[in-house]
């Protein structure tokens, strides 16, 4: 069928104007047939199989990406979460094969690695010990390896236990990573309901339920909803849904196109588009001015959170009527440091903590690449995570909290991650303690919708 | 053999002989034009060409051509295969 000219503007304005592209093509390998009692097979097993199987990925993403005229911003490779696979290793052994990771990744030229994680939701076996003992010097000494913990679920409840041990390694990855800002941290999210087939990082890990290898396409386009709004300013906010369902409709097609030929040339099933608004530190690529163009004139201030819920749940269904295959995440991301006008809500005393883990309840992730002052204790960091876990688990949804505390800084200080990781204000906590709920340890029970069947 | 369409886009400022040269290139090429449409938008020129690219790979030179002519003149010159437009404007 014959293309319109004005669907050919459309789609070169949309790419060369309103930066959409194609955020990550991530292979997701499974890494369980690596296992072995021995650690030196077992550490050579995962070099081997991952430089096998992803040998090609860069060069068949950059192919797709210059005949289709459509930039994929990042290759990433997302493996079986390696606890499971770690069996009586120490802790020695699992930083080295973090290190191992680090070197296939910068062997293949993938931006990033996924899954060096651990489910320790309801208990933990002891490679999941190992696995979080090692978590904060592995994420020191490597640069591409991203970790995540899930330590919940609304199945099972959460893993108190698991919490209070992770606000201790979130402070000991910023001690360890001073002179970066903390920057370890940014490398390491903790999840409730984690989904497997995620392709956005720092949360991507290939899952249980996932075969042998798969290619999972990641799009965004904040940019491009943006403009589309910016043409309709005397919409209502019905015709607003509708604008951005038609945009996000647009966007996934895009996505899974890239997606399966990148999957079909190197042979491989095709899994899922994960449609989210992930925004970056370019002009006008920001999830709070989509917010503040539907008319607050803040993100942050009253009707947030109303605005956000409209606006992702408009993302779900133009992408879900787009693509066989939705499934990740879908919805709207909202880093702090990665969204200039989550920058701004906060610089302009808009955007608190308080609001935006209220916002964490009806967008898509959590509270995401969030600073926070040095002298924060672990506790206080459990407590962020209890309180965001709880929000997932009740809701039955995926929450995560990414949040670095910087070494040696406090609040309303500028600290710079460079790259896509972008450069946050630290915010404050509040001054009280949690120590003695977080001491206590135990599990949260499920609650009662564990029961539906 | 499989068919295969790219859409040639010129956009920048209206000047004389964007077509020629554009087309130039691409007769040099052996590569044929199967459709052109063509608008000034807001001042700027526009140009949409369909072009037959079956059987070729050698899609990354022509784009480096492009991009040299569309620096000389000041023109965004792209080629990109037809399915992208496909995908996001057909169910």
């Amino acid at each position: 069928m014959k293309i319109a000219h004005n669907e050919m503007i459309e789609t070169i304005r949309m790419i060369q104007m309103e930066n959409l592209d194609i955020r990550t093509v991530t292979m997701g390998i499974s890494l369980h047939d690596c296992a072995d009692a021995d650690f030196a097979n077992l550490n050579q097993n995962i070099y081997n199989k991952i430089t096998r199987y992803a040998g090609e990925l860069k060069a068949v993403a950059e192919a797709v990406e210059r005949e289709y005229g459509i930039p994929i911003i990042n290759k990433r490779i997302s493996i079986t979460p390696i606890a499971e696979i770690l069996g009586n290793a120490s802790k020695e052994q699992a930083i080295e094969i973090a290190k191992t990771l680090d070197k296939a990744a910068i062997k293949l030229g993938v931006d990033f690695i996924g899954g060096y994680s651990a489910l320790v939701h309801k208990g933990m076996t002891k490679g999941d010990e190992t696995l979080l003992d090692a978590l904060p010097e592995a994420l020191s000494v490597t640069e591409r390896v991203c970790a995540s913990v899930s330590i919940g679920t609304t199945r099972a409840g959460i893993n108190m236990d698991a919490v209070a041990k992770m606000g201790m390694i979130i402070k000991e990855a910023a001690e360890r990573t001073k002179d970066q800002n903390g920057l370890a941290c940014a490398k390491l999210v903790v999840f409730c309901n984690p989904v497997e087939d995620n392709p956005f990082m720092a949360g991507a890990f290939h899952g249980t339920g996932e075969g042998e290898a798969v290619i999972n396409v990641g799009v965004s386009g904040p940019g491009v909803v943006l403009s589309a709004l910016k043409r309709h300013d005397d919409a209502n906010l019905s015709d607003i849904s509708e604008i951005i369902k038609k945009t996000a409709f647009k966007i996934t097609r895009a996505g899974e196109l890239i997606g399966r030929v990148v999957a079909e040339r190197l042979k491989l099933p095709f899994g899922i588009v994960d449609l989210s608004l992930a925004p970056t530190n370019a002009m006008n690529d920001s999830v709070a001015e989509i917010l503040e163009e539907i008319g607050l004139e803040r993100v942050g201030t009253h009707g947030t959170i109303a605005a956000l819920a409209l606006m992702n749940d408009a993302v779900k269904k133009g992408g879900a009527m787009a693509s066989s295959f939705v499934g990740g995440l879908s919805g709207a991301f909202i880093p702090v440091s990665e969204d200039n006008g989550m920058i701004r809500g906060i610089m302009d005393n808009s955007l608190t903590l308080p609001k935006l883990e209220a916002m964490t309840c009806v967008c898509s992730v959590g509270l995401d690449m969030i600073a926070l002052t040095g002298d924060v204790t672990p506790a206080t960091l459990s407590g962020i995570i209890a309180d965001e876990a709880a929000i997932g688990m009740i809701n039955k949804k995926t929450t995560a909290v990414r949040v670095i505390p910087v070494p040696g800084k406090g609040e309303g200080e500028m600290v710079e991650f460079g790259g896509l990781l972008g450069r946050a204000p630290v915010m404050g906590v509040n001054p009280y303690s949690s120590e003695k709920f977080i001491k206590r340890g135990g599990r949260i029970a499920a609650p009662l919708q564990a029961l539906i069947n | 053999m499989r068919e295969r369409h790219a859409v040639v886009s010129v956009i920048g400022k209206d000047q004389v002989g964007i077509i020629a040269k554009v087309t130039n290139i691409l007769a040099d090429k052996q590569i044929n034009i199967l459709d052109i449409s063509q608008t000034i938008l807001q001042d700027f020129f526009t140009m949409m060409m369909l072009v037959d690219v079956a059987g070729r790979e050698d899609l990354d030179q022509l784009q480096d051509q492009f991009n040299h002519l569309g620096d000389a003149l000041g023109l965004k010159i792209n080629i990109q295969l037809e399915e992208i437009f496909q995908a996001m404007h057909r169910v």
